[in-house]
């Protein structure tokens, strides 16, 4: 009956690819930001630490018997030097003339008042210069000296290196918890749609109520139109139920004035060809209006078995109430009812289907049987199973034929000129295998048995 | 036995009517509710026939006021639509049995007799005929002080020469009476049976007499 709807996409999977890209890129700008950051900051304090050499050896030049002098306060160049393995380098110029230092060390550019810095290759490796320029009178001729104090970044890039890993580290562990949280989310997001799947799905097939339980505001007009499309259900099953019933109403009602015409006809009738002839008439008669009933039966009782609706059904009452029904019909052909039922039968099914069967199954017992015999019908339970069981003394099914028996319009040789449609031990086998249970066929004795096994409840 | 029979097809209706008083039935016909509550008020009858859809109301209405207006006649319904497909079924309304159209005769007067022997009613339908007194609802038979239950064949045969004693009855015709169509049975089978009954009425003054080449007759010795 159900079949899968034509798939295309999922919206988990697509709320979570989105989810998860996001936070990649998420994760990714977080960590070149960091890393940008560090080195903004390790740049900075290096640059504020050369600077800061710079000035205290500004600081200490002099002119002194018209001499400039110099005197390298080792203290600012070690403290330079004991931050890392960093080498340092220093250049003093005056009016652009080497004093002492570095003559090979890169041009500052014009540091200005403020000083500048500058980062270029040198020795064989990449350093930081900071630069700075003061004015100072020599015999009344001002000159201008200029400072450089330069060191490599071997201590920076190694930071910066610890930093990136650090950051991303981070980025990774970020990405991560987003990337859960991204399942997660969708996985609760999608739960109300889930849970009314399950519901919907989960409910007895003639359950027709409207969809209520509380849902997600989004998921409104969805439960609004499912419901809509439930009651348009109920509405057209209501209206097949009907016209089976006025079908049969339309087929049975002139068939029954005819065969009473016929059979009033027959007792006028005295002549045995004329006889033969109306008998013969009624019997197509029979053979027509069962057809009609057993393919009207079977119609609905498909219907029902498609939208199977179980409650709680005691075998024996039902047996009982159905020979009970059945027994002014045997008692016509004197034909013994007998029930004997053990243990609590009780099923779960669809009781007007689940008596149609048996009402098939007794049919063919009284049907097939000679006058005068007996039908024996045994109601009870094995091995958690529930059964009942109808026996007859009427010969038995055609062997080898026995398995043929529950197809549809299969009838036996042994029907000879019973009336019948060959549609009551598929009805029955039906009902049964809709309940999850089935319907066995066997010879025992003179007669047949037939057994309705229904599943552990 | 005296019947109302409501049904709304004039010709069906005719049809059961002229079959029902066949077999010596005294019948009634309403065509709607309406009037069929107006005959059962104003008549006794031993058994209603219902037809369960009629132009005004379904017939179940019917089946429900004539339970409010405490009417103890029995109702037997008689329906087109199968078991499986009724919703409500016809018994829970209060019909004493249902019966599928179409059906044969014999079956409804099975199930008429099974009603009335439930209800207990029929007194009145006791028989006697010479020395023997029979009672077709119970399925018995005392001659003498002796009783015996008669089996349904036998029940039927004897009824229908009590209807009617010293009249001759055709093996053929009383083949027809007591099987149905589909039986294949020689017209010879009705020997049996007669056979039966003739055992259970030794030793009272009624006899079934065979008359050669004509079939048989009860009679009186
Ligand atoms: N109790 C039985 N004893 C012997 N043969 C049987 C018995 N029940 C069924 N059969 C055989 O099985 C065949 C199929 O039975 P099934 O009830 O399906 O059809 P049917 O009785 O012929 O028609 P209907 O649809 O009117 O019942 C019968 O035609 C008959 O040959
Ligand atoms: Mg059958």
């Amino acid at each position: 009956m159900s079949r899968a709807a034509q798939v295309s996409g999922s919206i988990r999977r697509r709320l979570i690819g989105q989810l998860v890209l996001g936070s990649a890129v998420l994760a990714a700008v977080l960590v070149l930001l960091v890393i940008n950051l560090a080195r903004n900051v390790a740049q900075d304090t290096q640059d504020s630490i050369l600077m800061a050499s710079v000035t205290s050896i500004l600081d200490t030049m002099t002119v002194r018997d018209g001499e400039i002098s110099v005197d390298l306060p080792y203290a600012a160049l070690s403290m330079l030097g004991n931050v890392s393995e960093d080498r340092v380098f220093y250049r003093i110029l005056a009016d652009g003339q080497l004093l002492t230092g570095y003559d090979d060390l890169p041009d500052p550019g014009a540091p200005g008042r403020e000083g500048g810095y500058v980062t270029a290759p040198y020795a064989e490796t990449e350093i930081r210069m900071a630069t700075a320029e003061r004015r100072l009178s020599v015999g009344g001729t001002p000159i201008m000296v200029t400072v450089s104090v330069a060191q490599t970044r071997q201590g920076l890039m190694q930071t910066l290196a610890q930093v990136s890993r650090v950051g991303g580290a981070v980025g990774v562990g970020f990405f991560v918890l987003a990337a859960l949280l991204a399942v997660l989310t969708t996985q609760s997001g999608l739960r109300p749609l889930r849970d009314l799947a399950g519901a919907v799905s989960r409910r007895g097939p003639k359950d027709l109520r409207p969809v209520k339980g509380p849902v997600p505001q989004e998921m409104a007009p969805l439960v609004t139109s499912l419901n809509s499309f439930i009651d348009r259900l109920r509405y057209s099953l209501s209206r097949s139920e009907d016209f089976i019933a006025e079908a049969a109403h339309r087929v049975r009602t002139p068939l029954f004035t005819v065969r009473t015409q016929a059979e009033i006809a027959l007792r006028r009738v005295e002549r045995p060809e004329n006889r033969a002839a109306i008998k013969e008439m009624i019997r197509a008669l029979d053979e027509s209006s069962r057809a009609a009933g057993q393919l009207l039966d079977h119609a609905m009782v498909t219907f029902r078995t498609d939208h199977l609706e179980k409650e709680k059904v005691r075998l024996d009452e039902l047996a009982e109430e159905l020979v009970d029904r059945l027994r002014p019909v045997a008692d016509l052909r004197d034909i013994g009812l007998s029930t004997q039922s053990a243990g609590n039968p009780v099923v779960q099914g669809d009781a007007v289907l689940i008596e149609n069967a048996l009402r098939n199954v007794l049919d063919n017992a009284i049907k097939y049987s000679a006058t005068d015999s007996d039908v024996a019908m045994r109601i009870g339970q094995q091995g958690g199973q529930s059964f009942i069981e109808v026996r007859d003394h009427a010969g038995g099914f055609p062997e080898g034929a026995l398995h043929r028996m529950t197809e549809r319009f299969a009838r036996g040789d042994n029907a000879g000129g019973t009336v019948g449609s060959g549609l009551g031990l598929t009805i029955a086998r039906e009902v049964l295998e809709a309940h999850g249970g089935r319907l066995t066929l066997e010879n025992k004795g003179d007669g047949a048995c037939v057994t309705l096994w229904f599943p552990a409840s | 036995m005296r019947f109302l029979l409501v049904e709304d097809s004039m010709t069906l209706a005719s049809a059961v009517l002229d079959r029902l008083r066949l077999d010596g039935h005294v019948v009634d016909h309403a065509p709607d509710v309406e009037q069929a509550r107006a005959y059962a008020s104003a008549a006794d009858y031993d058994l209603i026939l219902l037809d369960i859809m009629l132009p005004d109301g379904d017939g179940r209405d019917f089946l429900k006021s004539h339970r409010l207006a405490r009417n103890e006649t029995p109702v037997i319904v008689l329906t087109a639509r199968s078991a499986v497909s009724d919703r409500v079924s016809v018994l829970d309304l209060g019909a004493d049995d249902y019966i599928t159209k179409p059906f044969d005769f014999s079956e409804l007067e099975a199930r008429c007799r099974a009603v009335l022997r439930r209800r207990g009613g029929g007194a009145s339908t006791v028989q006697r005929f010479g020395d023997i007194t029979f009672d077709p609802l119970a399925g018995t038979l005392c001659v003498d002080d002796r009783r015996v239950s008669l089996r349904n064949k036998e029940l039927r045969l004897l009824e229908i020469f009590l209807s009617a004693p010293d009249r001759i009855f055709s093996k053929p015709k009383l083949v027809d009476r007591l099987f149905s169509y589909d039986e294949d049975v020689s017209d010879n089978a009705i020997e049996v049976y007669v056979g039966r009954l003739r055992k259970h009425l030794a030793g009272s003054d009624v006899e079934i007499v065979t008359v050669r080449g004509m079939g048989y007759r009860i009679s009186r010795a």
